[in-house]
């Protein structure tokens, strides 16, 4: 998800206690489902790595507060969604599943990315 | 029309006319009796009706089922169809047999020597149309095809849709039997219409019904012409079943019109000195480029102009204009600083400079523009002249600056010889300096793509980045030609591939409508075969699914393609939609028991499309969802189709 809008005040404060409650811990194993089952994985790739139809969120995925109120607040390409089919616990998991996705190599040292 | 009698002594016309006559006669009542009617009328019954019924012999002669016919002597009507068709050079002829042309099926075949043109088998009719689609694409020269007039044209007309929106000649010729007293009953009638062509009317260049031979020949020589003078596209014949059928009469001798190419139109002489003045004074000229080169001359000639202004220059891939290892190449942002844009054959100018998002309140999308407002619009487009009503192909209405209803290829040179007269001399320096900047920009774009690439390198189901790049490994010195890749979403070969031959990259269907991808492969893989080139099709699995009998068409005509299947099991232009609709009206998406939106996924069971290719003929291999298997299976494939076979790799992949 690219960040190329301001977000509304609402929407922020809803990312910022959501990234600083610290009520329960994001699961990265609940996250990779979360992911799929929300469907992210159908623009972004089952990986995040980004595609024709949305851009790479991993590896090193935008902080929470900048996640959380895209999701609540694009009028991007993407359509946002709501706290009621997207809960922020879920959110949040699919947060810390981003994280855990690794680096790439550098393609200089993948023979067939320089034929 | 009415069918001749075989024997030219006496017409099936003049015949049945006199039955009528003779039926109608004895109808009639004898004198008396009927003034003694007349009488008994005036007084008690009630009044008859203005016709009266067939006797026995006029319903016979009007309902029975004909008797077969004498055997035909002379010259049968199809087979003079026939020398017209083979004045044209039309090399092949794919099609799903059908009654209603049987007889220049037959003509063609016996009289014609399945030569110029050769028929090809196929099982659908839309895959014969985008056989011929995809054939033009790469040949630069058009086929015809045969089809029942009504159930065949119906399933043709989708494929003529793609054309006449890719703006390729295709001749499509539907069989019909207009004569309603002398065509078989039954099946038949319910395959006759009045008028065929209405059905494709709207999306064909031109159509025509011939009543005669000479009429024939004139119609056929003029669709041809019309299909190929810019801007090209469908025509249509329907082909009366008597007229086929019939001998040509005692002394008839009709002739066949010379085909001379028509000029494509060019732009008018004071619009390209003004477009010259707008883009050689210009600080950012950015071109745009859709369909504007048809063959290798075009895209040099585009190069050409480029490098004169030192111009950028996007290209839509309606076909390959510029070549994507030139440092101009930019991506479709560049518009943003333009202060001159130059469109050439746009299908959608409006939305080049403009920016629509499906994400506004109340189901209305955003409209942005992605241009400043001074920039200077000039559009060259052949499209222009040939607007019609009903089908909304023509997009939204651009306002421009410069508008040349004119082919772009052809007009290319005044234009380049009008800029090279009109660039200042003190705005030489300026003009090169921003080809460094663009050569900068070019290379930082290509490190940014590569390592892009790179994500997801080792995943399963495979990276369709990783795919690409195998693929290529093992083409790469050969002359190839990407056939198709359509329904596919992800443009890594475009990215990645050095495409500089306009027969690198063929474009996509242009009406958008699903199944193109693999007849169209088909066709264009023909032409390649006879040019020595190998074809690849990166093929999408829904596009294939739509009638996927056209596989056989290839391995029965022995036409060699490395198919890939872009297996990502789901319709995912249509996953994002129902996803869309569902968090706009703030509802879970219901997902089933599959992955995607219920209606979107093609899982449960999972197709096997190797099965389905080798059951028709084809070697293949599948389902390969682990990378380090790719590139052998590659490899053998390759194999494969050099030594003249078609070979399908069923590769699982990434959605996108």
């Amino acid at each position: 998800m690219r960040l190329v809008r301001s977000f509304g005040p609402a929407a922020l404060a809803a990312g910022l206690a959501l990234g600083c409650g610290g009520a329960f811990a994001a699961s990265a194993e609940k996250g990779k489902t979360a992911y799929t089952q929300h469907g992210c994985w159908q623009c972004h790739g089952m990986q995040a790595q980004g595609g024709l139809t949305g851009p790479k969120l991993a590896p090193d995925p935008i902080p929470i507060e900048a996640f959380t109120a895209f999701v609540r607040t694009t009028n991007r390409a993407m359509p946002p969604y709501s706290e009621a089919i997207l809960p922020n616990d879920d959110l949040a998991d699919i947060h810390a599943y981003l994280q855990t996705i690794p680096k790439p190599a550098d393609y200089k040292s993948i023979p067939l990315l320089n034929q | 029309m009415a069918r001749k009698h075989p024997r030219p002594e006496v017409s099936r016309r003049k015949f049945l006319a006199g039955a009528a006559v003779a039926g109608a006669t004895t109808a009639l009542a004898p004198p008396a009796a009927k003034a003694a009617a007349a009488t008994d009328a005036s007084i008690t019954a009630p009044r008859r009706p203005s016709a009266l019924p067939p006797t026995m012999q006029v319903a016979i002669a009007e309902t029975a089922t004909p008797k077969e016919l004498p055997r035909i002597g002379g010259v049968p009507g199809s087979d003079f169809m026939v020398d017209v068709i083979k004045t044209l050079d039309i090399k092949y002829l794919p099609s799903n047999p059908a009654s209603s042309f049987r007889a220049i099926h037959e003509s063609l075949i016996n009289y014609g020597g399945n030569k110029m043109p050769e028929f090809l088998t196929c099982a659908h009719e839309e895959s014969a149309v985008a056989m011929a689609h995809g054939y033009f694409k790469v040949a630069g020269k058009p086929l015809m095809t045969l089809c029942h007039g009504t159930v065949g044209l119906q399933h043709a007309a989708m494929a003529v849709y793609n054309a006449w929106c890719d703006r390729v000649p295709v001749i499509v010729v539907g069989g019909n039997d207009l004569d309603a007293a002398h065509r078989p009953p039954g099946v038949p009638t319910i395959h006759s219409a009045q008028d065929i062509n209405a059905l494709v009317r709207d999306f064909t260049k031109w159509d025509d019904t011939p009543v005669s031979l000479q009429h024939f020949a004139q119609s056929f020589v003029r669709a041809y012409k019309i299909a190929m003078t810019p801007p090209y596209g469908p025509v249509a014949i329907s082909l009366d079943a008597g007229l086929q059928q019939e001998p040509m009469r005692n002394g008839e001798k009709p002739y066949i019109p010379r085909y001379v190419p028509t000029s494509p139109p060019q732009g008018d002489t004071g619009a390209v000195k003004e477009a010259a003045r707008l883009l050689a004074n210009a600080q950012n000229p950015v071109i745009v480029a859709d369909r504007a080169a048809r063959s290798e001359n075009g895209v040099r000639l585009l190069v050409e102009l480029a490098e004169l202004l030192q111009a950028q220059v996007i290209d839509q891939g309606g076909r390959m204009n510029f070549p994507n290892t030139h440092y101009l190449r930019r991506p479709p942002t560049a518009v943003g600083n333009a202060d001159v844009v130059l469109g050439l054959e746009l299908t959608d100018f409006w939305a080049t400079v403009n920016a629509y998002i499906d994400n506004g309140e109340h189901g209305v999308g955003i409209n942005t523009s992605r241009i400043k407002p001074e920039t200077k619009l000039i559009s060259i487009n052949a499209s222009e002249l040939l607007t019609k009503a009903n089908y909304q192909d023509f997009q939204r209405f651009q306002s421009v600056d410069v508008s040349m209803p004119a082919d772009a290829e052809a007009t290319l040179p005044a234009l380049i010889e009008a800029v090279k007269a009109a660039i200042p001399a003190d705005r030489k320096a300026a003009i090169e300096k921003r080809g460094d900047a663009a050569r900068k920009a070019y290379a930082e774009q290509r490190e940014r793509t590569k390592q892009a690439a790179a994500l997801a390198w080792d995943a399963s189901p495979i990276s369709t980045a990783r795919m690409s790049m195998e693929i290529w490994a093992q083409i790469k010195d050969l002359d190839w030609s990407l056939v198709s890749v359509s329904g596919v979403g992800f443009n890594w070969p475009n990215r990645l591939w050095p495409m500089e031959k306009h027969y690198h990259w063929l474009g996509a269907s242009g009406g958008y409508g699903v199944g193109y991808g693999a007849p169209a492969s088909v066709g264009a893989a023909l032409a390649n075969r006879d040019l020595g080139r190998f074809s690849v099709n990166i093929q999408s699995d829904g596009d294939l699914m739509y009638a996927p009998g056209v596989l056989w068409t290839a391995a029965r005509h022995k036409i060699p393609q490395l198919a890939v299947m872009f297996n990502n099991r789901g319709y995912h232009q249509e996953v994002m939609h129902v996803q869309r609709l569902s968090n706009f009206r703030n509802r879970v998406a219901n997902l089933g028991n599959d992955m995607g939106p219920i209606g979107t996924s093609i899982e449960n069971p999972d197709i096997e499309y190797h099965k389905l290719a080798e059951s028709m003929g084809w070697w293949a291999k599948g389902p390969i969802k682990d990378p380090a298997q790719l590139g052998p299976a590659l490899k053998e494939a390759v194999a494969v189709v050099k030594s003249g076979q078609p070979a399908l790799l069923n590769v699982w992949t990434q959605p996108r």
